[in-house]
């Protein structure tokens, strides 16, 4: 059909002719093309001819509606601000529960736990191989009697409490349960997360204890338990955080976090649940990075992606199941070392960021995150960011406030596109747990992460103070979180005291009955929860089934 | 021939991703490289240091433990007699350590700032005052 009617494009091409040539004639742009973090090339400038494919009520909508772009509930930060949700854990339990106490005295409303090394990885702190890593970069937990400490003093009923572990995450629910257990809290009370996410373990972050597929069972058998019992319990934290901090693209952070959700489904739906009966309880975790306009479009991306992966791959029915809900933490790689103060200005930038992306709650990270874990004083300003975005900006007073904005809903669909077309390459390289077998997404993610690497040393984008405007002369000095060295030997003299007063006879008849069960196909939370109550150590319980699952190792590509 | 490097990740730590582009960043300058992969125990990096006869040992470590892994791995290394085989470091590593560190016969830290350049020319420097001879490895000699 003729018509006159300019069209949108015919405008631009006539902007172009008229207004920019004879501009940039005379002053050119600075760069040939301008990118996104992620790499994809950005617009000089984006118009409705740019979003023309997509249509407002089938991939916009409502908050609180399929696909959830704008956010997984209908009032969002309205009702209430995002969970302030600052992680800790330093030395023993004693010690991180006196850090917890301070935060929640700041104003803080969630908890979130680090562990150390050895208890990320199923190492009891006398092991061989916890040496020099005890109480380091997290806190040390050997037994049940550490987390008793490590929560005491606090209502497991009134605040929702985050553990980051993974391959050992079954054995510490099972103490979490133990400790809400002895100190008379209501199961079905309790809420909170575990990582558990052990997928992304093999490709980002590289704590790992089994090979893939009895891992693959045991966060299985953590789903199934919390849907019988835990109604109110997160049993899995997808997780893109490791994956884009290990140098992927926003693209690759969402599609391989997406593609391990969809791969835990598939497990648990298999063994025989309805996926409306467990999928409400899986909730994510993202970083929030510098890219301030690409990392809006993701996390809106990330729903909307979820809710129609959920919907047409799995037929599922409820709206809780459609909805992701993920955590956000302001990204460690884009802090410096040099001048670390500006990292207080970098983390303000990317909170906003996930507070515009609709998350559910946030760490925001101390301005000394390249140096060492975070001393009080970077925690506080850390905390009061989030508490001036909540309360001074004004920013919650509407929802998805950026959406309608070209650029926006144009990289949205873009990363959107981008996670269907790697699930597609999944499916035809055989799934996730094949690929990771293949290390398709290591391979994947060492070329990006070069790529990264190589852009940012050909200066694509400056650092400041340290590839522009760097000042030789004034580096503020800091005061450091300082490695407490005396704090192993008590936790050494802990965990001698536990071994001491427990029935060594019952602990053993205890790790039997797991590995009984690790052999059959029932859920091994109920032993370890009978383990873990009779003292047996997190390591002892990891070793006892080693020759039952398997020891991982990873053959490494670069 | 070319120089021989191992990049190695000590310690539980899993933060692989400066190590890996680091070894891919020697590979492409032309260097021999090869990559430990992740948790290895200071006499796992020697045994590995010592069949691949190696020229450099490059340690990437940001679990803090750098003052427990560092001294045993000089220590094993001269147990073994080939203290020419010249240590580096990556990682986070706080300033205050360095001079300790530099001390027990480490090299060269090469902090986050560092630039691939930096560090071909750095280990280049540091292979050449080593003065190891690397045509014994042409020659197919091994220890």
């Amino acid at each position: 059909m003729q018509t006159t009617e300019k069209t949108i494009a015919d405008e631009q091409r006539e902007w172009e002719q008229l207004t920019l040539l004879p501009f940039t004639a005379r002053r050119p742009e600075s760069r040939e093309a301008f990118r996104t973090q992620g790499g994809a090339v950005l617009e000089r400038v984006y118009t409705p001819a740019h979003v023309a494919d997509i249509d407002f009520s089938r991939d916009i909508g409502f908050p609180g509606q399929f696909p959830y772009t704008r956010g997984p509930y209908p009032t969002m930060y309205r009702a209430q601000p995002w969970t302030m949700r600052q992680i800790a854990g330093f030395g023993t339990a004693d010690d991180t529960n006196a850090r917890f106490r301070f935060l929640i005295a700041q104003g803080q409303t969630g908890i979130s736990t680090d562990f150390d090394m050895p208890t990320l990885m199923g190492y009891d702190s006398d092991d061989v191989r916890s040496e020099g890593e005890v109480g380091r970069e997290g806190v040390a937990i050997d037994s049940v009697d550490d987390m008793l400490d490590l929560y005491a003093g606090i209502d497991l009923e009134q605040i929702s409490v985050s553990m980051t572990i993974n391959p050992s995450a079954w054995i510490l629910l099972a103490m979490y349960l133990v400790v809400a257990e002895e100190r008379g809290f209501d199961r079905t009370k309790l809420s909170g997360t575990i990582q558990n996410d052990i997928i992304k373990e093999y490709v980002a972050q590289k704590e790992w204890v089994y090979p893939p597929r009895p891992a693959m069972r045991i966060v299985r058998d953590t789903i199934t338990y919390s849907a019988q019992h835990l109604p109110r319990y997160n049993p899995v934290n997808v997780s893109g955080y490791h994956t884009r901090e290990a140098g992927s693209t926003a693209i690759q952070e969402v599609a391989f976090t997406l593609a391990a959700g969809i791969a835990y489904v598939e497990e648990v739906v298999k063994a025989g649940i309805d996926v409306d009966d467990f999928a409400p309880r899986l909730s994510f975790f993202f970083v929030s990075q510098i890219d301030f306009l690409e990392e809006v479009a993701k996390f809106r991306a990330a729903r909307r992606v979820w809710a129609r992966a959920m919907k047409e791959r799995f037929g599922a029915r409820k709206p809780e199941s459609m909805r992701l809900r993920f955590h956000c933490q302001t990204a460690g790689v884009s802090c410096t070392a040099r001048e670390p103060l500006n990292n207080i200005a970098r983390t303000a930038i990317e909170a906003l960021a996930a507070v515009c992306g609709g998350a559910q709650s946030l760490h925001t990270n101390g301005y000394d995150e390249a140096l060492s874990i975070p001393s009080e004083p970077a925690m506080k300003i850390a905390l009061r960011t989030q508490q001036i975005i909540a309360e001074e900006v004004g920013i919650g007073g509407t929802i998805d406030p950026l959406a309608g904005s070209y650029a926006l809903e144009r990289l949205t669909a873009d990363i959107e596109k981008g996670c269907f077309d790697y699930f597609a390459e999944v499916d035809k390289r055989g799934g996730v747990v094949k690929c990771l077998e293949d290390n398709y997404f290591q391979m994947e993610l060492a070329d990006a992460a070069y790529d990264l690497h190589r852009r940012k040393e050909a200066s694509e984008r400056h650092i400041v103070s340290v590839t522009k405007y760097r000042d030789d002369s004034a580096n503020p000095v800091v005061e450091l979180h300082h490695a407490d060295e005396g704090a192993a030997d008590r936790q050494l003299a802990r965990l001698r005291k536990t071994k001491a007063a427990r029935d060594a006879n019952a602990v053993s008849r205890a790790l039997d009955e797991i590995v009984r069960v690790a052999k059959t196909d029932e859920n091994l939370m109920p032993a370890t929860i009978a383990a873990v109550k009779a003292r047996a150590t997190g390591g002892e319980i990891v070793n006892a089934l080693r020759p039952v699952f398997g020891t991982y190792v990873e053959t490494p590509v670069f | 021939m070319p120089i021989k490097v191992l990049v190695a990740k000590p310690g539980l730590d899993g933060h692989d991703r400066g190590a890996k582009i680091v070894a891919r960043a020697l590979r492409d300058a032309g260097m021999e490289v090869v990559y430990t992969g992740l948790h290895q125990t200071p006499e796992m990096i020697v045994t590995a240091a010592v069949q691949e006869d190696v020229d450099v040992v490059g340690v990437s470590i940001l679990s803090g433990a750098h003052m427990t892994i560092f001294p045993k791995i000089m220590a094993l290394l001269k147990e073994h007699d080939v203290d020419d085989i010249a240590v580096v470091g990556g990682g986070v590593i706080q300033e205050a350590d360095i001079p300790k560190l530099k001390a027990l016969g480490v090299r060269e830290i090469f902090n986050a700032e560092a630039t691939t350049q930096e560090l071909i020319d750095g280990i280049e420097r540091i292979v050449g005052e080593t003065g190891r001879d690397r045509s014994r490895r042409e020659a197919g000699a091994a220890r």
